[in-house]
């Protein structure tokens, strides 16, 4: 029973990371429908804009976070600016091959200036863990639990809230109605996907620490992103966060009590019956055609 | 003026003649590297081309073979079996090198095999552990690193000091992984010890909780860890927040103890780990004063230090290259293979000689490296205490 526990526990935690890794892609992929293949390179930016703010300035620990989040959103600004908006307009697949090269071009550049080695995070968090009962977990991946958590409630309420929020989904859905009724729709465009890269930013400056920083770091959370995207529905914050959970947890407790060997497996099987059963997502709802 | 163009045409010919007699010796032997560059296990293979690079210099520093120097060209597999493949069959192909190093893990070493036989040129392994890496019939593979069966070997004498009961196995979901999660586990049973969990890892997984969940359950007294130093961090450090107690052996040559220190902290205390070069004390090498050297001409580089458990590895391979291509009389593919049945050479290692391996009439060259293991102390790389007094 303590194994089930710790299993729970370590798949809430490791679906925590999904889900943050997640919502950052469904405004982007599912609200903007661009297919961001630099998602996880945003990640990876995150991570190494901590790494460089803390051993190269030597900036506190919980300010070189936001800074990594506002470097992040900033380079998400500059590309939708410079490569995605002369696109507007065009087929999803030649944005689809934009990203792929932005991608590529982002992912070498990191190897380029930090080298392939792996680099690990110093933080200020006590490596001894915090025991709960039968259970133990280390203060660092509480602290990243709790930021995240926080994360997804600001983004979805800023979504669902405020007047940007509103913007920016009367901007995906009716881009010449919007337009009509005075939204800038160019700035909400470069506005949501910066805000789309900052949260992927954001993750990695939180993950980045629990653990090691290299060039390919995006690649891994790139995939879990977009199957978190795909099991929560497109654009939904809430279906994003649960759809991280349940893939932590599935994960976990198929490599815990079925095979670790096919531990990527069981979450993929999830991700199929999915698409087979509710194509639309797990927690979409009715939505309206046409 | 006749006269004139007469001498003009003389000179021109003695020139021409004498231009390709003086650039043949510049000509440079190729010799191709192919590691993983990029990737999740970058570290390593960015730490062998390191070593290489000093194993090439040396050589050439010495006046080259054959009184030509050698080049190397090294491509990246990007840590992907599918690009190991394609860099062989580049620099075979493109580059028509006579011979190849590489291609780290056993997997990418695996993919890359079939190109030496479609083509016929040879390759010195200088990492991978998997015993199929010469028990597949493949003529032109030699191999100095050991196969996981030899390590076990090498680990066999201080199993009593150990004490081994039960012990679980985590390791990295490839051929190497795989190969010696085997080869260990038939160890534990020939000392009477037993297998308790076999468990593994996809090799860019990052969270290993659910491993390590598991493996707390049972009870065992030691945990086989075997993948690159980049998951041991990752594993050790995960270990550390569920409170594992297990006595930790890491396989396989790449933990780079001193990068485990550095990045793993008081998780890495206690682990022991089966080495194949000692940099801490290189006058305990086989060869003490060429260890010594490496370890010098390493740091004079600026390399990090925790690399040379792993860049040890580009020098004796280059090394190896080099002397049977000295030994063949030419760069040609076929002579330098049949020339490394006859190398015998000091590596850092030690002695590097190959013995055949594998089905009858297809076999592939296996040298016995030499094996240590070193224990982490205090924050300090240690001989564990049964080892020194031994």
């Amino acid at each position: 029973m303590d194994q089930l526990y710790q299993h729970l526990l370590n798949g809430l935690l490791l679906g925590a990371t999904y889900s943050l890794l997640g919502i950052g892609l469904t405004l982007v992929f599912g609200l903007m429908h661009v297919v961001n293949f630099a998602h996880g390179e945003f990640y990876t930016l995150g991570a190494y804009a901590l790494f460089a703010a803390l051993a190269g300035a030597s900036v506190d620990f919980f300010l070189a976070i936001p800074l990594a989040v506002v470097l992040g959103a900033a380079a998400g600004a500059l590309c939708e600016r410079v490569l995605l908006r002369p696109l507007r307009g065009e087929s999803i697949d030649t944005v689809m091959l934009v990203m792929i090269g932005v991608w590529i071009a982002m992912q070498n550049a990191e190897l380029l200036g930090w080298g392939g080695v792996a680099k690990s995070v110093p933080t200020p968090f006590s490596t001894r863990p915090v025991v709960l009962g039968s259970v133990s977990v280390s203060p660092l991946r509480l602290f990243v639990f709790g930021v995240s958590g926080f994360l997804i409630l600001g983004a979805h309420l800023l979504l669902a809230r405020t007047k940007l929020g509103r913007a920016m989904r009367a901007t995906f859905q009716d881009r010449e109605t919007a337009a009509l009724m005075g939204v800038s729709i160019e700035r909400v465009h470069t506005i949501t996907f910066a805000f789309g890269a900052g949260l992927a930013a954001a993750a990695g400056a939180l993950l980045g620490p629990v653990f090691l920083l290299y060039p390919s770091m995006g690649d891994l959370a790139s995939l879990k992103a977009f199957s978190v995207v795909i099991l929560g529905g497109l654009g939904n914050f809430v279906g994003a966060a649960l759809g991280g959970l349940v893939l932590g947890v599935a994960e976990e407790l198929g490599a815990g009590y079925i095979s670790s060997g096919y531990r990527d497996a069981v979450g993929f099987l999830i991700i199929v019956a999915v698409l087979l059963l509710r194509p639309s997502g797990l927690f979409a709802r009715a939505e309206r055609v046409g | 003026m006749a006269r004139v163009w007469t001498g003009v045409l003389v000179l021109a010919l003695a020139l021409g003649a004498a231009v390709p007699a003086s650039a043949q010796p510049a000509d440079p032997i190729k010799i191709g590297v192919i590691q993983p560059l990029s990737g999740p296990v970058a570290a390593s293979g960015n730490y062998v081309r390191m070593g290489a690079e000093i194993g090439r210099d040396w050589i050439n520093a010495r006046g080259g073979v054959l009184g030509r120097p050698i080049q190397l060209l090294i491509e990246d597999n990007k840590s992907d079996p599918k690009e190991a493949a394609t860099a062989a069959e580049k620099l075979i192909v493109r580059d028509k090198v006579p011979i190849l190093m590489g291609a780290w893990g056993s997997s990418m070493t695996l993919a890359a095999m079939p190109k030496l036989e479609e083509y016929g040129v040879p390759m010195v392994v200088e990492t991978s552990s998997a015993a199929s890496v010469t028990k597949r019939g493949n003529p032109w593979v030699f191999r100095i690193s050991p196969p996981s069966e030899m390590e076990a070997l090498g680990l066999e004498k201080y199993m009593k000091d150990f004490g081994v009961k039960q012990a679980d196995f985590l390791a990295v979901n490839t051929d190497w992984g795989r190969g010696s999660a085997t080869a260990f586990g038939d160890l534990l049973k020939r000392s009477g010890a037993s297998v308790g969990a076999t468990e593994f890892m996809d090799q860019a997984a990052t969270d290993m909780n659910a491993q390590i969940t598991k493996i707390k359950a049972g009870s065992s007294d030691t945990l086989f860890l075997t993948t690159s130093v980049e998951q041991i961090t990752l594993v050790l450090k995960q270990a550390q927040e569920q409170r594992l107690v297990r006595k930790v052996i890491t396989t396989g040559g790449s933990s780079s103890p001193s990068q485990l220190i550095k990045q793993a902290g008081a998780a890495a205390e206690g682990t022991y780990h089966l080495l194949f070069f000692l940099p801490w004390f290189p006058e305990a090498m086989p060869d003490g004063k060429l260890a010594k050297a490496f370890v010098d001409e390493w740091s004079k580089r600026g390399h990090p230090f925790e690399g040379l458990t792993e860049g040890f590895r580009g020098h004796d391979g280059i090394l190896t290259a080099a002397e049977a291509i000295k030994i063949a009389g030419r760069p040609d593919p076929k002579a330098v293979r049949d020339a490394l049945w006859r190398v015998s050479i000091m590596g850092v290692n030690g002695p590097i000689k190959f013995e055949k391996d594998g089905p009858a009439g297809k076999e592939s060259g296996q040298s016995k490296p030499s094996i240590f293991i070193v224990e982490i102390k205090d924050g300090k790389i240690a001989l564990p205490a049964f080892v020194a007094k031994k």
